[in-house]
């Protein structure tokens, strides 16, 4: 009976901490991810948190099942109906399960919000997305014609030639590419997302165009092997590495120069722009339908297509300056 | 702990004193039992949980937290009878994936609400029939053939459905996981009561329940004393395999949606509700009211830290204490107290 007593205090003391902050005139928004312990999404809590401090009257509720599954969240979502929060950003692990939940959480007069892993449209009030596919496409020839003052060649090394996203952002790439002269994209061969082929593609690149200056891979398999083939060749230097990755595995290929630049979604920025969305939802201020025009602070407005989907910006890139900051991140 | 108590009545016998004809009265009995501890429990995780929270005590609130347990408390009962029995079935979680799986593949043919839960309930029968005849027909032990199913019934739902999912369930589909039956009080929370009194009954109050205990204190005894041994095990999983395909509806109604993972990891839950509930995992003993008092506390806690916002690991963390803790609390009660618990 003693464990129960002193149970019972803590949880008396816990409670009184818990629920001290909770004023009526403060906004409770919760950011629901897909399980917590995940580096992605503590990043997007401090970004939630950094937008609270800068909003003033919002508490910010942190949460998540433990592993990743839609009954976790389910019961989240229940205690968060319970406890009359404000708005309710979640980054689901299903987009279908956490419908009727969600549509419960709205009929409450919750505001709802999906980012980064959506929600289907009757689920929710608006779905952020990081990026678009039209920016990706723009970023990764960017990225390698900003190294090439000069231009030259460049190759794609693509995951698999079915890979819907990747076919996406390459035909994206394709469209804008007459806006960077001088560079000329040779060709691309697909490294099917495994390790060992995308390295021995990569090597067939350099062998195939001597004059090869980067290899661009929107993949974070292939953007590492192509790094490692460029390191083990000796043309660190010669052939610049460049696409889409995660930070913590290409930290080290940034260090040697085999990567000048990379990018990929930042999750403070995405934790941050759910969260000011969701309070201009939740005080009225902006409304979610087709067209609209919402503003995110510091990442400037959101707009919302047919669906009631935007996207948040460019992808965020990462070089020497900061790579350190996020390499434990994600 | 029977022999302690006669070794030490029969020490008092030279002093002179009298030898009680009950080791212990009926009411001392009950108030030493697992389910009044687990009652007490009960009562100060929701006196916990009114004090902490603001927003415990709304029936809607207490009604959307019942949600939490009513499915696997379902499973749970026929899993208590099975562990009862000293056999156990790990693929409860699995066959929920696959029943709801074949429910999924009959809405894309166009099948209207009974026919999908015809469907629903006749797969969990199924996977039950499958695990009771390798079970008893080939006499393999219980937990390696169903770990053995867990693997099999869920990797059909991967095969079949991938990285997609099985939607656009009808609306009256929705009813069973969504609907309620009279104000705050859910189908699922009826049908939870509901199941309580036929297990209760099914197991303390009838022949089969009977055998059910013989056969977990000793199988070889009840096969002599004319128990058909075989007979009721294959049953017992044919129960449990049908109450996952009940589980299975409700859980699919309550999602809207069939994805391979659904319900993953909800068997370990499933057996920790059971052993919470004071059934005895090597078989033999235990009761439906302590499974049910275990489900409400383990909902009740799920639900009171939810509000609380207190990350999910610490809601483990909690239940794995709560676990050892009900088990071994009776245990040191009888070390130290040896007296008071014997006389």
């Amino acid at each position: 009976m003693k464990l129960f007593k002193t149970l019972l205090a803590a949880t008396a003391v816990a409670a009184i901490a818990f629920t001290a902050p909770a004023h009526a005139e403060t906004k409770r928004i919760a950011l629901v991810v897909k399980a917590l312990g995940i580096g992605f999404f503590e990043a997007a809590a401090k970004g939630a948190e950094e937008a609270a401090k800068e909003l003033g009257d919002v508490e910010i509720i942190y949460t998540g099942p433990t592993d990743t599954t839609a009954e976790g969240q389910i019961e989240v979502i229940n205690a968060l109906i319970a406890q009359k929060v404000d708005a309710i950003a979640i980054s689901a692990n299903d987009q279908d399960a956490l419908v009727p939940a969600l549509k419960k959480a709205m009929q409450r007069g919750i505001t709802v919000v999906s980012w980064d892993s959506g929600v289907a449209p009757e689920g929710r009030q608006l779905h952020l997305n990081p990026s678009s596919n039209p920016l990706i496409g723009n970023m990764i020839i960017k990225l390698a014609a900003d190294n090439l003052p000069e231009g030259g060649d460049v190759a794609v090394l693509s995951a698999s030639a079915t890979a819907t996203n990747q076919n996406i952002w390459i035909e994206e790439m394709n469209k804008v590419k007459g806006n960077y002269p001088g560079i000329n994209v040779v060709g691309t061969v697909y490294g099917d997302d495994l390790a060992d082929k995308s390295y021995r593609e990569a090597q067939g690149l350099m062998q195939t165009y001597p004059d090869l200056k980067a290899i661009i891979a929107p993949t974070s398999v292939g953007i590492v092997a192509a790094a490692q083939a460029v390191t083990d060749a000796g043309k660190v230097g010669q052939v610049n590495v460049t696409g889409l990755g995660l930070p913590s595995e290409m930290a080290g290929h940034i260090k040697s120069g085999a990567s000048k630049s990379f990018a990929i979604w930042n999750p403070i920025d995405l934790g941050y722009a759910a969260t000011v969305l969701s309070y201009n939802l939740a005080t009225g201020k902006a409304e979610a339908k087709p067209g609209a025009q919402i503003p995110m602070g510091r990442m400037g407005t959101l707009t919302l297509d047919d669906t009631n989907s935007g996207a948040m910006a460019d992808p965020f890139v990462y070089d020497s300056s900061n790579i350190d900051q996020f390499k434990d991140i994600f | 702990m029977t022999s302690v108590a006669q070794t030490q009545a029969s020490d008092q016998i030279p002093q002179g004193r009298q030898i009680p004809d009950r080791l212990r009265t009926p009411m001392q009995r009950a108030l030493a039992s697992w389910e009044t501890l687990l009652l007490v429990v009960f009562a100060l995780v929701f006196c916990i949980n009114s004090f902490a929270s603001p927003y415990f005590l709304d029936p809607w609130n207490l009604s959307d937290a019942t949600f939490n347990f009513t499915e696997k408390a379902m499973i749970a009962f026929a899993m208590a009878l099975l562990i009862i029995s000293g056999e156990i079935d790990l693929s409860v979680a699995s066959i929920i994936a696959l029943a709801s799986t074949a429910m999924g593949l009959a809405v894309q043919m166009g099948a209207d609400t009974p026919a999908l839960v015809g469907i629903g309930l006749l797969t969990g029968l199924l996977c039950g029939a499958v695990n009771g005849a390798l079970i008893t027909g080939l006499g393999l032990p219980s937990i390696v053939v169903t770990i053995g199913t867990m693997s099999l019934f869920r990797g059909i739902s991967y095969i079949v459905l991938g990285d997609k999912a099985f939607t656009g369930y009808p609306d009256s589909f929705s009813w069973f996981g969504q609907g309620y039956v009279w104000w705050v009080f859910s189908f699922e929370l009826v049908l939870f009561c509901l199941l309580a009194v036929a297990f209760g009954i099914l197991l303390h109050a009838t022949a089969f329940g009977r055998s059910v205990y013989a056969i977990g204190n000793n199988d070889v005894a009840a096969l002599f004393s004319g128990i058909r041994v075989p007979r009721i095990k294959f049953g017992l999983f044919l129960l449990t395999g049908l109450m996952s395909g009940l589980a299975a509806v409700c859980l699919t109604s309550r999602l809207g949606a069939t994805r391979p993972s659904i319900a993953s990891g909800m068997e370990l839950e499933v057996v920790t509700m059971v052993v919470l509930g004071g059934v005895n995992i090597l078989g033999g003993s235990g009761s439906i009211a302590g499974v049910v008092i275990a489900a409400l506390v383990m909902g009740l806690v799920t639900f009171g830290f939810g509000l609380l916002n207190v990350p999910g690991i610490v809601m483990s963390i909690f239940i794995g204490i709560l676990l050892i803790a009900v088990i071994a609390l009776p245990r040191l009660a009888r070390r130290f107290f040896p007296r008071r618990a014997a006389s």
